[in-house]
């Protein structure tokens, strides 16, 4: 019988035969926190008498959710991660470097990998065909001792994606169509696992937004085989020797297979307060909207950048609109001054942030007043997500979020350019 | 054996229901992070909890965030055990991480406020108020390994292992 991806992956990364449902001890090739999660992970590890890293140089602390620091209590949270890195030998990723997820794709993670961290949206790594997944601070602690965790192996679900995308339609489009196919809970312990025609063309960017959300539907990873496009990534990346093929078996079992038409697909947003609560964007025409946000671990890369400045190149936000910009990494941030897209998007009224994390999680900047509506480009719209039960979110494409800020109401892109 | 005093929640409960984003900065001192517990869900929760009570909810209880200081401040409050009809995979993990019970079970004739006796071994829930009986579903062996041993820190402490 073949095996799905995750299957092979947890096959070799625990010397058995495994397959869906077992309980296996896989070896860790990379593990990570950031500055939320990542002091409680150094309390346990401590606590747990592991002494020292498994791998120091496949081990990482990422400075990126509250950056730079906006509180004394945050501040002394990063000493604690920088004080931990320094003994252990771990990789520092501090204030200004960008988001862990997109760090881990551009620096870090490779088909094949097993990767574990303190972050939900850890999954974004399945983009590269790793088996990537999230897990609470003292998980992570004891992966990063032992350099080993357990896990049951997940059921598969395929995702069987055909077609292309039509203008002005993406890879956000795509993975709000599907939570809300599936539902916020339909892939719980399960693994999405796409393949198809369609996913060839799609960038790597494209393939990190889709698996980045993999977790909005319960998933324990979303992942990609990994092909050309992969190859080609790593080896812009400079890494291009940490390529390898990975693909499921031909005859692998799935508990059901979603067939997805990208030709067939339009732009989606998901309104408060549930990610599966998605609805059509012209569904929506006319919803007021005080902010938009560009940015995250999700939708934060060049691509994003490019499709939003293209679409408010000359022209000016709504005025009655904050727009906001948090790019994913350094390298995102400087490629955008290079291109010149942030000229473009400041001009038209954007306030670029630092890369990180931004207002994603309500932790600050761009926190919403009460009944105050934000349409952004993250992957969480829960009550409460950007800093006020009081206020509302909805999710949607770098494209929508642009054509949003131009008009002051959710807006198809359609309509605009 | 467990008793204590139901407090009803709905459907999808998340880390942010639980524990917002905006509180992180607490997150180093925990008894002022605990005092915010399920504050979005219900304002008047931490005040009414006792200790040893429980947590009852539907279903995807827990979706959301790997913070596991969401289950920490729902154990700081007091809560002895979650009873849910089906839980987030990061927020079971963790739970169990803290040695916090999870039981998945039909929840759905439990009422607010009812008075609950708890099996842990044998897994079994009696609704003292309605006199009805629960059967919960069965917990991983491993995961069964680390509760039994206070949670994953002191299984860890004790085998220096994974032993499974």
């Amino acid at each position: 019988m073949g095996k799905t991806l995750s299957e092979k992956i947890l096959s070799a990364k625990s010397g058995n035969n495994a397959g869906a449902g077992d309980i296996v001890i896989a070896s860790v090739d990379l593990s990570f926190v950031q500055d939320t999660t990542g002091p409680l992970t150094v309390i346990q590890f401590r606590e747990s008498n592991l002494k020292k890293l498994a791998s120091p140089e496949r081990t990482a602390v990422f400075i990126d959710h509250a950056v730079p620091s906006p509180t004394r209590a945050l501040s002394n949270d990063h000493l604690v991660l920088r004080q931990f890195a320094d003994e252990t030998g771990a990789i520092m990723s501090d204030v200004g470097e960008g988001v862990c997820h997109q760090l881990v794709a551009e620096s870090l993670a490779r088909p094949g990998d097993v990767i574990v961290a303190s972050d939900s949206h850890t999954v974004t790594a399945g983009g590269l065909g790793a088996f990537a997944t999230g897990m609470g601070s003292s998980d992570v602690a004891v992966a990063m001792g032992l350099g080993k965790t357990w896990f049951r192996v997940p059921e598969s679900i395929q995702i069987t994606v055909a077609g292309q995308f039509q203008r002005w339609v993406s890879a956000k489009d795509l993975i709000l169509h599907l939570i809300g196919r599936l539902g916020a809970d339909g892939a719980t312990y399960k693994a999405l696992e796409f393949g198809g025609d369609g996913i060839k063309e799609m960038t790597m960017s494209q393939r990190f937004t889709v698996a980045n959300m993999a977790v909005e539907a319960g998933a324990k990873v979303g992942i990609f085989p990994s092909d050309e496009v992969t190859k080609a990534y790593l080896v812009d990346q400079g890494r291009g020797t940490d390529y390898q093929p990975v693909a499921p078996d031909a005859e692998a079992v799935y508990e059901q297979t979603i067939q997805i038409d990208l030709d067939t697909l339009e732009p989606i947003v998901a309104r408060p307060h549930t990610v599966d609560n998605v609805a059509l964007v012209r569904e929506l025409k006319g919803t007021k909207i005080q902010q938009v946000l560009i940015g995250t671990c999700t939708n934060g890369r060049l691509d994003d950048l490019e499709i939003a400045a293209g679409i408010l190149k000359s022209k000016k936000c709504h005025a009655g609109t904050r727009f906001i910009i948090a790019p994913a990494s350094r390298q995102i941030y400087l490629d955008s001054l290079e291109k010149g897209y942030f000229r473009t998007l400041v001009e038209a009224g954007a306030t670029i942030l630092p890369p990180g994390c931004g207002p994603c999680l309500g932790l600050h900047q761009g926190a919403l007043g009460d009944g105050e509506a934000c349409l952004s480009t993250s992957n969480r719209n829960f009550k409460g997500r950007m800093g006020n039960p009081k206020a509302f979110v909805y999710l949607g494409s770098p494209a929508t979020a642009a054509a949003t800020a131009l008009t002051g109401e959710i807006t198809d892109p359609r309509e605009v350019v | 054996m467990l008793r204590g005093k139901a407090f009803k929640f709905g459907d999808g409960i998340s880390t942010d229901h639980i524990i917002p984003g905006r509180h992180a900065h607490l997150r180093s001192d925990l008894p002022e992070l605990a005092k915010h517990v399920l504050e979005d869900a219900d304002p008047t929760f931490v005040s009414r909890v006792g200790e040893g009570d429980f947590i009852v909810a539907g279903n995807n209880f827990g979706l959301g965030s790997s913070r596991e200081h969401a289950p920490l401040v729902i154990k700081m409050a007091g809560v002895s055990a979650i009873l849910v009809k089906s839980v987030a995979r990061i927020f079971f993990r963790n739970a169990i991480n803290l040695g916090l019970p999870v039981l998945v079970c039909d929840t759905d004739g439990i009422d607010d406020g009812d008075e609950l006796e708890i099996d842990l071994s044998a897994g079994t829930v009696r609704d003292i108020t309605s006199g009805q009986k629960l059967t919960s579903g069965k917990i991983p062996q491993v995961m069964l390994h680390i509760l039994n041993a206070g949670g994953l820190i002191p299984y860890i402490k004790k085998h220096g292992d994974f032993k499974l």
